[in-house]
């Protein structure tokens, strides 16, 4: 049996959804009263950083194409589910993303050149996580979610108010240390909120061979709080995710969303999903588009939609401006920069290789470059 | 007065439990139950559950909330069990534990300690005799500590929790009841422990640490008796490597034995002598040996004694760089 035919088992929890395709609002009695406060305006600026978002992640995938990037993970599909929750979040908030979280990054303030120069290989990592208070984006799979559940238990120690949240994907579930990292949270009652995008596809693995139950449900058997959101539904994702951090806020203890979502794309740059799945399976997807839906929800309260969508255009335009010139006059990194930061104090031998290789760069004219 | 291996390392846990409230200690029955070896005996009921923290079992999981709580503005310091546990834990440690730094080009330190009680002779079962101490020297970003005595065991523990990097320290756990009279305090304030010249001498360079040194102090008598007179060296810290002090010491005597009960592939032996190799191959009058644990698994503890360096072992070595008769080794083939 082809593991496409795989079917997850019909789950124990509804599945939130506060928009329907048609941008029609539907009633959610536990999470409406999360939504209390959002205006039109919000639901522009949610529409303008999914626009701006898609953008980048089309240029970003264009680039990798020109050669200007190494790979490039999209996200394509997946708005809704970032920016829905990284606006729920207080600034104070600590995230610790995967490879694929840009929205969560960009809509922080981090800049998009900076985002992609690590896909182009110029960098280790490409901001100051104290700074926006994001980790270093994690590759291993899984692995980040221990260090938000670290991290929660240092909140819960020092008792402060803030919230750790591990974004993750389906496949990372299977995983180890997602495991542990649910068990040490729930044993410290520490305030992190474990954010699994389910985005059907690990690689070329349908959500199936990971999960025979629905993914929200299995959180409950670790004694964490679940929700199972339409991650397409950026009112839907943004609502949970308040309740979640409220959750944690108030010493209650982890919480977990599931997202779910589809990624419209590749893998990665490098990866060819035709090999594994079928066109209507994503144009089933396409039709529950998290851009189109919001653009369907301003329509049907009568706002002046055009204009909101001019105004993301505009912002998306000049994103994409400033992105080309800055990835394309990006130079590259000095050699020196292979051995700085390997240790934080000083260690002999490190010193003496990078003098002694710096050292035999002279030899050549070019410097070795 | 006299204190033991143990005494002195639970000393120098409180000490830095004292002195800095970011540290936090983390491990599998740390807490009311004081350690499997006691190491952290009181601390629980001193300092509270908030700083001496039982975990659940998952040796991953301790590493990755360490990281986490590094992120956090902690200093963690982490008690794996058994050394054959740690394996759990070796993306934690390695990819993200030692990279971070680097990663983070500078801005994320992860002050992680994690103590791994190591090495064999204590008749245990399978898993608890390893000595994994080559795959860290191996990693960069890490710095591996290996103290052999009381004295060391205190002061290095201070310095690695101290230390800014994360640091891997290896505790030799068949000598936790080795006594010294000593004041426990610290001394050292560099990142990483120099290697020291336990005894001075002329003929053999003989390099070891960790549980082996008490091997090497013992072949310090032994060579004396036969006329030969030993260079002892305690290497302290596995990375980085002070190579210089071994590189002194061979030029001086021209022949150099390494020791380790680690296996010997590709191990901490295999680097020295490389090295020594390189930077002083017209001062060596014998080629470097090792003296190490077989490449096999730790074997069953009725036949470990063949598998650790003994006196014999050490004596046959230190023979074959003199290049004397094997009749005078003292019995080893």
């Amino acid at each position: 049996m082809s593991t496409q035919h795989i079917d997850v088992a019909a789950g124990c929890l509804p599945t939130h959804q506060l928009l329907n395709v048609s941008g029609e609002r539907t009633p959610d009695e536990e999470l409406d009263h999360h939504l209390t406060g959002i205006t039109e305006q919000d639901l522009a600026d949610f529409l303008r950083d999914m626009v701006v978002l898609r953008r980048l992640d089309n240029e970003a995938t264009a680039l990798q194409r020109q050669g200007q990037l190494g790979l490039w993970a999209p996200l394509l599909g997946q708005e809704a589910a970032q920016i829905g929750s990284i606006r729920a979040t207080e600034d104070t908030d600590f995230i610790f993303p995967s490879y694929r979280e840009h929205g969560v990054a960009w809509a922080r303030g981090v800049k998009a050149e900076d985002l992609l120069s690590v896909w182009r290989g110029a960098t280790a990592s490409g901001w100051d996580p104290h700074e926006v208070n994001i980790a270093c984006q994690q590759i291993v799979i899984g692995s980040q979610a221990l260090h938000a559940a670290g991290y929660g238990m240092g909140i819960k120690f020092d008792g402060g108010k803030e919230v750790a949240v591990a974004y993750f994907g389906d496949g990372a579930t299977s995983q180890g240390d997602v495991n542990e990292a649910l068990v040490f949270a729930a044993s410290y009652q520490a305030p992190v909120l474990f954010f699994c995008q389910n985005n059907q596809w690990a690689i070329s693995e349908p959500v199936g061979l990971q999960s025979r139950t629905q993914i929200a449900d299995r959180a409950s058997g670790f004694g964490v709080k679940t929700w199972r959101v339409d991650g397409n539904d950026v009112l839907a994702v943004y609502a949970a995710t308040k309740a979640a951090l409220a959750h944690a806020r108030h010493g209650l203890g982890p919480t977990f969303i599931e997202a779910v979502t589809y990624r419209m794309g590749s893998h990665t740059t490098a990866d060819d999903p035709t090999r594994y799945r079928k066109d209507e399976q994503v144009e089933q997807w396409r039709a529950k588009d998290p851009i189109d839906r919001l653009v369907n929800h301003l329509t049907v309260l009568g706002a002046d939609v055009q204009s909101y969508q001019q105004r993301a255009q505009n912002a998306a335009d000049k994103l994409a401006a400033e992105l080309r010139e800055a990835i394309t006059t990006m130079p590259d990194p000095e050699p020196h920069e292979l051995f700085d930061h390997v240790y934080a104090e000083e260690h002999e031998p490190s010193r003496r290789e990078r003098d002694t290789y710096l050292q035999y760069l002279t030899n050549f004219q070019d410097g070795g470059l | 007065m006299s204190v033991s291996m143990m005494k002195a390392l639970n000393q120098s846990l409180r000490d830095a439990l004292t002195e800095d409230e970011k540290v936090i200690l983390l491990g599998e029955d740390i807490g009311t139950l004081g350690g499997v070896f006691r190491i952290t005996d009181g601390l629980k009921a001193e300092f509270g559950e908030h700083r001496v923290v039982d975990t659940p079992l998952a040796e991953s999981g301790i590493v990755g909330s360490a990281i986490g709580l590094a992120y956090r503005g902690y200093r963690p310091v982490v008690e794996i069990q058994f050394d054959g546990f740690t394996y759990p834990a070796f993306d934690q440690l390695v990819s993200q534990l030692a990279k971070m730094h680097f990663r983070s080009r500078g801005r994320v330190k992860m002050p992680v300690t994690v103590r791994i009680p190591y090495g064999g002779g204590i008749g245990s079962p399978e898993h608890h005799s390893e000595s994994p101490e080559a795959y860290f020297s191996h990693t960069a970003g890490l710095r591996v500590f290996a103290p052999s005595s009381v004295e060391d065991a205190y002061v290095m523990l201070r310095q690695a929790i101290a230390c800014d990097d994360p640091v891997i320290f290896f505790e030799p756990k068949r000598r936790y009841h080795e006594k010294a009279d000593i004041e426990l305090k610290t001394t050292e304030q560099t990142a990483s422990p120099k290697a020291k010249v336990l005894h001075q001498g002329q003929d053999v360079t003989v390099v070891g640490y960790g549980p082996t040194v008490y091997t090497l102090n013992d072949a310090v008598l032994a060579a004396e008796d036969e006329g030969v007179s030993l260079e002892v060296i305690d290497l302290r810290c596995l990375d980085p490597l002070d190579m210089d002090t071994i590189a002194e010491s061979v030029k001086h005597t021209g022949k150099l034995v390494v020791v380790h009960e680690a296996s010997r592939t590709s191990g901490i032996g295999a680097e020295i002598c490389a090295q020594i190799t390189e930077t002083c191959f017209d001062y060596l009058e014998h080629a470097p040996l090792r003296v190490t644990g077989f490449d096999i698994p730790y074997p069953p503890s009725r036949l470990e004694s063949h598998h650790l360096p003994d006196l014999d072992k050490v004596m046959h070595a230190v023979d074959t760089v003199m290049r004397r008769d094997e009749t005078h080794s003292g019995g080893a083939k």
